[in-house]
């Protein structure tokens, strides 16, 4: 199959993708909801790390369980557990990061029946040495969980596979926004937000076959001539608005890198398949750059995006937010701060429901491109 | 027309609480001393987070400054939505925890009733409460650009294991070589163990008078708790704190001996989960007391208590990274459910208020559940009000009105 259609198939039915998966392969599928989420362990212990991110279904049965005033991530994703549509799920494991995440962690655990519940409580900040230990101590203590809840043994040697295999995805995944950057027009941008949609529910060994097989296509794809746009910089929590690209496409612009934990975030920084490999992965999470619930400096963010603007040659910047999501709230000023200095032009959007105001977001879009 | 307020009821004045003249006199030499000219008070100033672990502070001489304390402030004297909508212009969204949306915009524009915070040498933030403190004291390190040490306390969803033991308390140490560094002298460990006691005396006395409730009728209610809960907020650890509450809970005894209620008719008796409405303090307090519903206990004021268990007398230090992480706020639903059956155990209350306080995704989100637990296991009634702690914007009135009405009849 066009892997690209592969993808596009499965970023729009990834709950039809796990349920196939488990049939093929008689695997367990364990939900997950944070790039702090440690996939190799899953990987390793014969599971599906599947991230869930809300199907965009109506709300009502969440209601129940959660105020209005709480995310549509969080809100979504128990509705979806609530109605079951994730009845594929052997469980879920919930790495601490935000206020709303730690309470659906409760609601999850107390109604919604899934056998396999884990918590990674991980360290807030990255940047002490006492946190660092700790999280080779949450890490270790995940392993084991995964071990007893899932019945399997996870060896080192299993454990050493799935790090080089997510390090692939990686560095595939990584070589397609260096193609976008570099040959501007080569694949669009809802089409590459397919393959991240699809590749954070994928079997990471078939995700990396299909991954080398589009980048070699797109790689031998005569150069486009479409030089003229203007680069546009995403920032935000993660992107499930898949027709925001071709809002800012259509407007003249193109996006030529993000910091979505459901983007570059998921990518960037190796696990170094030389060391220990628990070491391995939480040094790779402390050389990150942090989700805003996590601490690692105080301009953390703000720093690594105008280097991303720069490296980029971007035009401007445009904020992504889930609404009521605080942690991104509380950065955006400084960030916007930081961009202004440098003469960076921004405009922040906040999503509350997918698609839920697109007129307005078209108009706002157009005229953000037009001034830049 | 004579003017009603020089009309004394004299039951309405045997019922007051005496002590509350000395509380404000505390409080504003508290604020004074700390917004005296750095020159002349000699003393640094910590601002540090409502469940931070204060005593070491005390120890090395620091006053700390609770921004949360003077967000209740802020928001007692309806100052909190020109505040808050400082904070919208300077672009933080409307929904982020209103207590920090008025600080931040106090600190630009020195606002609130005290005309702004003394400006901080050091912040403290232990996110043991929320995730919200570490982003504020984020915004507010790099707004006064002085160091910041965060207390990083792992959530109990259902265990507290040894990692996170070990953990906390590494941080302890690094705490104290922060302090050490920062007033640049060495920790004192033999007052450590004296302001130690202290603390652990004041919260002893603090629980005595929240416990003083459990007589019929109460010798005062919730909205007492909440006025006098300032002192183990901002005095947790002196000599202070625990002369006034040893004189409070004087007055508590004598008026449960006197069989002097804070409701004149007291017919029923509830529990209030999550912050006050700082706002709306005297409008509530009137109306559950207009329908004889006296609020006899809290999960809020309670909670400056919830620690005690872990509290280790002879080795405070050493057991204060567990003590702070191990508040009922920072633990699973279920766990707090639990705590407040115990309330409502304890203090043989009849139904349960639940503030869904906008401002508080930690203490709000599970509400929904706690409320099902509770029905399920206590089989008593429970009111859910909308609201927000300070942006008066998330309050209605006439809605919230007509709930309480409906509960009522349910008891």
């Amino acid at each position: 199959m066009d892997p690209l259609q592969l993808f596009r198939d499965i970023s729009q039915h990834p709950a039809d993708y796990a349920r196939q998966w488990k049939t093929r392969t008689g695997g367990k599928v364990v939900g997950n909801f944070c790039s702090y989420t440690p996939q190799e362990l899953i990987v390793a212990a014969g599971a599906l790390p599947y991230r869930i991110l809300g199907s965009g279904a109506d709300i009502s049965r969440a209601d129940s369980y959660l105020q209005a005033y709480c995310c549509s991530l969080v809100r979504g994703s128990l509705e979806d557990a609530l109605a079951g549509r994730l009845e594929f799920l052997d469980g879920a494991v919930f790495p601490h990061t935000c206020d709303s995440i730690q309470r659906l962690s409760d609601i999850w655990r107390m109604n919604t029946g899934f056998g396999f519940h884990a918590d990674i409580i991980l360290p807030v900040k990255l940047d002490t040495e006492s946190a660092v230990d700790y999280m080779v101590s949450v890490l270790r203590r995940f392993r084991q969980d995964l071990e007893k809840g899932l019945g399997v043994t996870l060896t080192d040697a299993r454990l050493a596979d799935a790090i080089r295999i997510c390090n692939q995805v990686r560095q595939l995944l990584a070589t397609l926004y260096e193609l976008r950057r570099t040959r501007p027009g080569v694949i669009g941008g809802s089409d590459l937000h397919a393959v991240f949609r699809a590749a954070l529910v994928m079997d990471r060994v078939e995700l990396a076959e299909a991954l080398a097989t589009l980048v070699d296509q797109l790689a031998a794809a005569p150069q486009s001539q479409d030089e003229s746009t203007k680069r546009i910089v995403f920032s935000g929590g993660l992107c499930s608005m898949p027709d925001i690209y071709r809002v800012v496409e259509e407007a003249g612009g193109r996006v030529v890198w993000d910091d979505f934990c459901t983007g570059a975030r998921y990518f960037e920084g190796l696990v170094d398949e030389t060391r220990e490999p628990i070491q391995a992965l939480t040094e790779r999470y402390r050389e990150r750059v942090v989700c805003p619930a996590k601490h690692a400096g105080i301009y953390n963010r703000g720093t690594y995006l105008l280097e991303k603007v720069k490296e980029n040659r971007a035009d401007g910047v445009i904020f992504l937010f889930l609404k009521f999501c605080d942690p991104h709230g509380f950065d955006y000023p400084y960030m916007k701060a930081m961009l202004d200095k440098e003469g960076i032009p921004s405009i922040m959007f906040e999503i509350e429901d997918q698609l839920s105001s697109e007129g307005q977001l078209r108009t706002r879009c157009e005229a953000f491109l037009e001034m830049i | 027309m004579p003017s009603d307020e020089k009309i004394i009821d004299p039951d309405k004045e045997r019922r007051k609480i005496k002590c509350d003249s000395k509380m404000r006199e505390i409080m504003a030499q508290y604020y004074m001393e700390a917004k005296t000219p750095k020159e002349q008070r000699g003393k640094p100033i910590a601002w540090i987070t409502s469940g931070g672990p204060v005593e070491p502070l005390h120890a090395m001489d620091v006053i700390p400054i609770y921004p949360e304390n003077y967000g209740a402030m802020i928001g007692a004297s309806k100052m909190g939505v020109e505040l808050c909508e400082r904070a919208e212009e300077m672009g933080y969204p409307r929904d982020l925890c209103s207590y920090a949306r008025a600080d931040i915009a106090s600190a630009t524009v020195n606002g609130g009733p005290i005309g702004g915070l003394p400006e901080p040498d050091m912040l403290i933030c232990c996110n043991n409460i929320c995730g919200t403190v570490l982003k504020w004291y984020e915004v507010q390190a790099r707004y006064y650009n002085v160091p910041l040490f965060i207390l990083d306390t792992p959530i109990t969803h259902t265990e507290f294991n040894d990692e996170m033991r070990r953990y906390v308390t590494r941080q302890s140490e690094e705490y104290i070589r922060f302090l050490e560094q920062v007033c640049g002298k060495k920790f004192d460990y033999d007052r450590m163990k004296v302001v130690g006691d202290l603390s652990i005396r004041g919260q002893e006395l603090w629980q005595e008078i929240l416990d003083t409730t459990m007589n019929r009728p109460a010798p005062m209610t919730c909205f007492d708790a909440f006025f006098h809960l300032a002192m183990i907020v901002t005095l947790r650890g002196t000599q202070t704190a625990v002369d006034y509450y040893e004189m409070l809970l004087a007055e508590m005894k004598e008026r449960v001996a006197q069989g002097i209620g804070m409701l004149p008719n007291e017919k029923y008796r509830l529990v209030w989960d999550n912050l006050p409405i700082w706002y709306r303090l005297r409008w509530l307090s009137n109306k559950f007391i207009e329908r004889s519903a006296c609020l006899v206990a809290d999960t809020y004021t309670s909670g400056w208590t919830s620690w005690m268990p872990f509290v280790d007398r002879s080795d405070f230090l050493g057991f204060l990274g567990e003590s702070y992480a191990r508040i009922f706020l920072n633990s699973g639903t279920d766990i707090m459910a639990d705590n407040i059956i115990r309330m409502v155990k304890k203090y043989d209350a009849d139904g349960v208020v639940f503030h869904s306080n906008r401002s508080c995704k930690p203490y709000s989100f599970g509400q929904y559940d706690i409320q099902r637990i509770i029905q399920k296991k206590l089989g008593i009634p429970t009111l859910m009000i909308e609201a927000d702690m300070v942006d008066e914007r998330s309050f209605s009135e006439s809605q919230i009105e007509t709930r309480i009405d409906a509960f009522i009849e349910m008891l």
